[in-house]
């Protein structure tokens, strides 16, 4: 009883005080999401009071197994499902401005113009995708690998719940016109703060399971999701130090100013790829990939030679973004020489991937989660390769500002990201809800080929238009001036702005038929369809262990 | 703890720990990726020691090639300089109307005004010269300002309406907002509608007109050049040629602004410029001789070139 008033004080001080900001701020974006925080805090003063579960009936409704599993997967569940609807909702917004690029008549102004869904997108598939991806895939990887349940089940789910606040905010403020003009890092002082409680929560509960655990040794994937966790800690905290024009409007400073805020922003910037793009997808192809194949990991040596010397190389790499600026040379050769030596230990994580393989590459052919895995593992090599190449200063000054750089994003993203979640989300869900398959394996293979088409055509095309590009603005006619003028060069890249949207189109309909599958599968049933491959799920072994290697606790 | 086996498909040993039923195998570092790294580690050191690389106190090290982005723009800059130079010297000590009477230097000066045309002009006047609703198209023959080369140069180096160059061109329709009954305005606008075929004239149009217009705009509404007052006969029309459009324009001019390019383009890319835009099809040449009132000689030789 009091636990539940002391709950009710602090949810009644929120509101207050989300209720005093909205009624004393001139900005009204602000209002709006002082808004969304009261709203938030009447529902859990609701909740509290009648002890009415929301959650549970939101249970009910994705049919989430009854009672408490052996390992905490309730929140893995939501994970899964926010994973999900944010791809969908990324990927629509991608297709959306990619669609403006071609066609302009597409901005419509103010809300949907380029400039707020650009965010947007960013956002909603890095962070809200790839974030509860990774969220979902670290607490199910974590509690395994360590058997062991999560340190703080309910941090846990404060850091879930949490994190879909933080991106609700960063989300309705880029279309108020709500932004600090920091790419990758758009949301406001006052969400970022909130960012930083959830991030050391997670901290928290990640660092506490696996001082828990009843393992001797910290598995691989541990090791890159610990990474991950804690540089982008350190790099949110001080790319984001700001000084807020009011305590009651959106609206702050930098504490960098010119070319210090600049490296700052692309030290911040680039290794939001290195630890959130890359090291923490690579803690789930640790994991998953093993499993899914049923072979071992290929070589614990390069496992730790490679996670080292990312870890350690990666941090240098951001100022390869301002090559050929007001940044001083020295430091420009340094993103550089970084970069290129970032080469091997990238390749690393997927040599490691690729060849667990040996002794199951029939599975590329018969199970299609596996050839998702081993397409995500070929992309992120390609773009890993692509990466060095165009840090080196020659080949920079061709690429920098095209639409290469899209095209190298985008293949490491839809490649790489993209499919290994995929591959990671059909992995876990007949086993999160203890269903014998999926409900189609066919229909991964429909989106594993879209998918893969998708890429290609987007990838090309932006290849094609960067090149393109780099070549008409540099491009002297013989009387010694420049041939081309900006808005020729955009006027050419018109049919490949096309079929990039065309690409993602094809790219989003795959998700599509993945969310549809996912939902069946949920619903339990079962499409009659001639059998593929699939790794059997070993419902017995996946518990954790009171003791190292003691049998189950009886619960 | 180690449980080391022998894994059967591949005959590696297994390093001997199990996480959830996942082994890892002590397979060596791949030797082509081991030396592909020191490779790069190797690139990266002849390469820090070549170009800038490493803070000091004061400054970073130079780098023993010396190479700075700087230096590097600055010598790019001036071959490309030098290679202009000659053509350069020559433009700037030709007067610009003798410069067609060498082809050659024409045709380099409109290379070059071509080019700057595309960084500074194409924002308003668009990539084609064809201009947009309020931005005059440079293709055709009606020049507001006059479109011989000496106008043009004149017009780019001190703009129009331009605050700050005291040359600049300028002029001022007055507002007819509250000077004329709305039947009047209508009547106004179909005279001048009518003068290029469009619209129907009225006695009372015609009167208002004559006594309101001609005097800036001519009597049959062939504009002067000297002034800048537009030609209204000839069916191009700067803000629309439709009637709300030109009574929008009697009651409340817009009046368009173009920036002076003297002090941010150097006299030779604003003559390449005139040269360019001369060049689109409608230049006009100069009066043959100087007559007493060049005011009225300009208009008239403007009308004998946009008759045409």
């Amino acid at each position: 009883m009091e636990a539940v008033v002391r709950r009710l004080g602090v949810w009644a001080l929120v509101l207050l005080a989300s209720i005093a900001a909205i009624a004393l701020t001139p900005d009204s974006g602000f209002a709006i999401h002082m808004g969304i925080v009261a709203l938030v805090a009447v529902i859990l003063i609701i909740a509290t009071a009648t002890s009415y579960d929301p959650l549970a009936k939101a249970q009910s409704i994705f049919k989430m197994p009854p009672g408490p599993s052996r390992y905490d997967d309730d929140v893995i569940r939501w994970g899964v499902i926010a994973t999900m609807f944010w791809g969908l909702a990324g990927l629509l917004a991608g297709v959306f401005i990619a669609a403006q690029l071609a066609f302009p008549e597409l901005n419509l102004e103010p809300y949907l113009n380029f400039g707020r869904v650009r965010p947007l997108h960013t956002s909603a598939v890095i962070f809200a995708f790839g974030g509860n991806a990774l969220l979902a895939t670290s607490f199910y990887v974590v509690q395994r690998t360590c058997r062991t349940t999560l340190a703080f089940p309910g941090m846990a789910r404060f850091v879930f719940w949490g994190y879909q606040l933080f991106i609700v905010l960063a989300a309705t403020g880029y279309l108020l016109g709500i932004s600090q003009g920091k790419e990758y890092a758009e949301p406001e002082w006052y969400v970022d703060l909130w960012l930083t409680v959830v991030w050391l929560a997670y901290l928290a509960v990640f660092v506490g399971t696996i001082l828990r655990r009843h393992e001797p040794h910290i598995y691989v994937a541990n090791w890159f999701y610990l990474a991950f966790i804690v540089t982008i800690a350190m790099l949110h905290v001080v790319n984001n130090l700001a000084m807020p024009v009011s305590l009651l409007g959106a609206k702050s400073y930098s504490a960098f100013a010119g070319v210090q805020d600049a490296l700052t922003q692309w030290w911040y910037g680039h290794n939001a790829v290195g630890f959130f793009l890359t090291a923490g997808f690579l803690a789930m192809m640790y994991y998953f990939v093993p499993k899914q194949a049923g072979r071992p990991v290929y070589s614990y040596r390069l496992s730790i030679i490679h996670f080292w010397s990312l870890i350690f190389l990666y941090i240098w790499a951001g100022p390869h973004h301002l090559h050929y600026t007001a940044l001083p040379d020295w430091a420009q050769t340094l993103g550089m020489v970084f970069s290129v030596m970032l080469w091997m230990p990238s390749w690393g994580g997927m040599i490691n991937g690729l060849m667990t393989l040996n002794g199951a590459w029939d599975k590329v052919r018969t199970d299609p989660i596996i050839r998702m895995m081993v397409l995500s593992l070929a992309f992120y090599g390609m773009s890993t390769f692509e990466g060095p190449l165009m840090s080196i200063k020659a080949v920079n000054s061709l690429s920098h500002y095209t639409d290469w750089t899209i095209g190298h994003v985008h293949s490491g993203a839809l490649g790489w990201n993209g499919m290994i979640t995929f591959a990671c989300v059909y992995y876990l869900v007949p086993r999160l809800w203890q269903k014998e398959r999926l409900y189609s394996l066919r229909m991964i293979n429909w989106h594993f080929w879209l998918a893969t088409l998708g890429i290609v055509f987007y990838a090309s095309s932006m290849w094609v238009a960067g090149i393109t590009q780099g070549l008409m603005w540099r491009e002297y006619g013989a009387d010694g001036y420049l041939v081309n003028s900006f808005v020729d060069t955009v006027a050419a890249l018109h049919p490949m702005y096309i079929l990039r949207a065309v690409g993602g189109l094809m790219y989003l309909s795959g998700a599509v038929i993945m969310a549809y599958n996912i939902w069946m599968t949920i619903a339990g049933h079962q499409r009659a369809e001639a059998a593929m491959g699939d790794t059997a799920h070993d419902a017995a072994n996946d518990r954790p262990l009171a003791r190292p290697l003691a049998p189950e606790p009886a619960e | 703890m180690a449980n080391k086996r022998i894994d059967e498909p591949t005959g590696t040993e297994t390093v001997g720990h199990e996480w959830d039923g996942i082994e890892e195998l002590n397979t060596p570092l791949p030797r082509w990726w081991l030396y592909t790294f020191y490779a790069t580690i190797l690139f990266a050191a002849v390469y820090v020691v070549l170009y800038p690389a490493w803070p000091m106190v004061e400054s970073a090290t130079r780098g023993t090639l010396g190479w700075s982005s700087r230096g590097d723009l600055a010598n790019e800059m001036t071959a490309a300089d030098m290679a202009r130079q000659s053509v350069v010297e020559r433009i700037a000590a030709t007067d610009i109307e003798k410069l067609p009477a060498d082809p050659e230097l024409m045709q380099a000066a409109i290379a070059g005004g071509a080019a700057a045309f595309k960084v500074n002009c194409v924002q308003c006047h668009g990539a084609g010269a064809a201009g947009s609703p309020g931005y005059p198209n440079l293709n055709d023959d009606d020049w507001i300002w006059g479109g011989t080369l000496t106008d043009i140069e004149y017009t780019m180096t001190h703009g129009i309406r331009w605050e700050g160059a005291e040359a600049t061109r300028a002029n001022y329709m007055p507002a007819f907002q509250g000077m004329f009954e709305p039947a009047q305005v209508d009547a106004l606008a179909g005279h001048v509608l009518s003068l290029s075929g469009k619209g129907r004239s009225s006695a009372a149009g015609a009167q208002l007109f004559a006594d309101n217009c001609a005097a800036c705009h001519g009597t049959g509404g062939e504009g002067a050049s000297a002034m800048g007052a537009p030609a209204l006969g000839d069916a191009i029309w700067l803000f629309g040629d439709t009637e709300a459009a030109v009574k929008a324009q009697i009651l409340a001019p817009r009046h368009g602004v173009m920036p002076a390019w003297q002090g941010r383009l150097d006299p030779v890319t604003i003559k390449m410029l005139a040269a360019y835009v001369h060049s689109r099809g409608g230049g006009q040449q100069p009066a043959p001789a100087p007559a007493a009132d060049p005011a009225s000689d300009v208009a008239a030789a403007a009308k004998a070139n946009t008759g045409g």
